[in-house]
């Protein structure tokens, strides 16, 4: 034992690092067949289970939670150790929170085919599965904060900071949000009703965004950019500006999802002004990553490791900015409901949060292996089939958004519809086969992952021995 | 309502003012002077560890468990 409290525990970081990599291709591969099935619905095979509305929670939820989830877990335990200088506390729990959230993943596989849901956005497991959720994350956030309180360091590095805003959180919204009423051991009844129901909804809908999906992963971008550019971050101050700013603003843009309901008038302009003041610390944090590469440009050419993180910022510079933009009644007007939206989650979710995932993955990986990656032509081909894929997504969906938006607006001299819903489905078969393809790139880039992957570590000798440095900062 | 209402008058200017406030305080902390050696130390926290070049060389004091 007394060997253990000098090296940092790699052992639950290795676990979900690979499960991190296996979810991906299965949530990612439900999400192309899913595609497939808008471009040709006999795919259907008129089986209930099989069905897109029974489908579409799982993508969602294996993507998010089991994908993005797991690359959360294990980047947040690498990086609170190695920037703590201190093993992980409580061991026993943190090796739970691995089981614990694998299990919660098997349920949600089973049940959502099975058409038990919730029915709310993102948070359709029912609530046995949410008490297990909720069991787990207390556990995730004691592991992560007990190893933040026996730190050997002074100061609490950036990226804690934020993976410790999204446990703390994700906390208060997934408890918040699934507050229901048990009728048996499958169906419950939400605790809200109406318009409130609604706004709770999207205050967790939102968020899950802003935090899960942002704060997150901004953790992995202070950490993996500086480390793979060998430069700390360009600017800390603003990364606190970064931080606050983020955090004081997320929280209040959630009704700009209940634009023109029965939601009050005042809480919809709220939720737009806050979603447009939201750009400010969006493109703050996302130059201060971009810059941290200033002086060492070249490395955008020769490291595809960091390719992979730089283009993920373009990427969430580009969604945040359309975000706000949507966020505008007046263009809400024209974009919600239809394909634009899609296009927008996937413009962050595909191109920010899998990319940034994929390139501190890459850079991780190696070093919990002591091996050097199998292959930087795989990594080089992974980055070209992932972009080409996002981008023939996000354009696909655009169009088709756009194209949707104007073709259920358009009105006749006599006030009549210029088109039935109908021709606008036929309008969009085109687009939905473009984003399949799309779809697809990108799952094959996450195989040539899996691949380059398994090839680095088959045969490897695992790290259970990385020193924790001895009083590196004692002042 | 009307109390609400009436709250709401009172509370929103000064409820803007006060973040507006927190905001530029956190703002002139994040770049007073005082503070920039303490940042520096933090921005190297992910550089303090001996093992950080690749491929780190410690295949010869792995202990089997």
């Amino acid at each position: 034992m007394a060997e253990e409290a000098t090296t940092y525990n790699y052992k639950v970081v290795r676990q979900f690092a690979i499960m991190a990599i296996i979810w991906g291709i299965v949530g990612m591969a439900v999400g192309v067949f899913i595609a497939a099935q808008l471009a040709w619905p006999m795919l259907n095979f008129d089986t209930a289970w099989l069905t897109f509305g029974r489908l579409r929670p799982l993508h969602t939820n294996a993507v998010i939670f089991a994908f993005g989830g797991s690359a959360l877990f294990a980047t947040s335990y690498y990086v609170v150790q190695r920037t703590c200088h201190t093993r992980l506390f409580a061991e026993k729990l943190a090796a739970f929170t691995f089981w614990g959230w694998q299990l919660v993943i098997v349920l949600a596989a089973i049940t959502l085919p099975l058409g038990i849901t919730s029915s709310k956005e993102y948070a359709e497991l029912e609530w046995p599965i949410d008490l297990l959720i909720a069991v787990v994350w207390v556990s995730y956030a004691v592991v992560f904060f007990g190893t933040i309180v026996q730190r050997k360091t002074k100061h609490i590095y950036v990226a804690n900071w934020f993976y410790g805003a999204f446990i703390i959180t994700i906390a208060l919204l997934h408890i918040f949000n699934n507050l229901a009423i048990p009728v048996s051991l499958t169906k419950s009844y939400s605790v809200y009703a109406g318009a409130q129901d609604a706004m709770i909804q999207w205050w967790y809908g939102h968020n899950a965004v802003g935090f899960f999906l942002t704060a997150g992963f901004l953790g992995m971008m202070y950490y993996f950019i500086p480390k793979q550019a060998d430069r700390p971050v360009y600017s800390y101050r603003l990364s606190i500006v970064h931080f606050w700013a983020l955090i004081f603003t997320y929280i209040w843009a959630g009704p700009h999802h209940l634009h023109y309901t029965a939601l009050p008038d005042w809480t919809q302009s709220l939720g737009m002004v806050m979603s447009l003041i939201l750009l400010a610390p969006s493109w703050g944090g996302m130059i201060n990553g971009i810059m941290t590469l200033s002086g060492a440009w070249e490395k955008l050419r020769n490291d595809p490791v960091i390719r992979f993180m730089i283009v993920s910022l373009s990427f969430y510079g580009m969604s945040t900015f359309e975000g706000p933009m949507m966020a505008i009644k007046s263009v809400n007007a024209l974009s919600h409901y239809t394909d634009w939206t899609i296009g927008h989650v996937h413009s962050g979710a595909l191109g920010w949060v899998a990319m940034i995932s994929m390139g501190s993955l890459y850079y991780m990986i190696p070093r919990l292996f002591n091996r050097e990656l199998y292959s930087l032509k795989l990594v080089e081909l992974h980055f070209w089939t992932a972009t080409i894929g996002v981008v023939l997504y996000i354009s696909a969906m655009w169009v088709s958004g756009i194209m949707q938006g104007l073709m259920w607006r358009a009105v006749n001299a006599d006030g009549t519809l210029t088109y039935s819903f109908i021709e606008s489905v036929e309008a969009m078969h085109p687009f939905y086969v473009t984003r399949f393809l799309g779809g697809a790139l990108f799952l094959v880039g996450m195989i040539i992952m899996a691949i380059n992957i398994f090839m680095t570590i088959s045969g490897a000798k695992a790290v259970d021995d990385a020193k924790i440095p001895e009083a590196a900062h004692a002042h | 309502m009307e109390n609400v209402q009436a709250f709401y008058a009172v509370f929103q200017p000064i409820w803007t003012i006060v973040v507006m406030v927190i905001f530029l305080g956190i703002a002139i902390w994040a770049w007073s002077s005082r503070n920039k050696s303490s940042f520096d130390e933090a921005a190297h926290l992910p550089f303090d560890n001996d093992d950080d070049l690749i491929p780190h060389d410690n295949n010869t004091s792995l202990k089997e468990k």
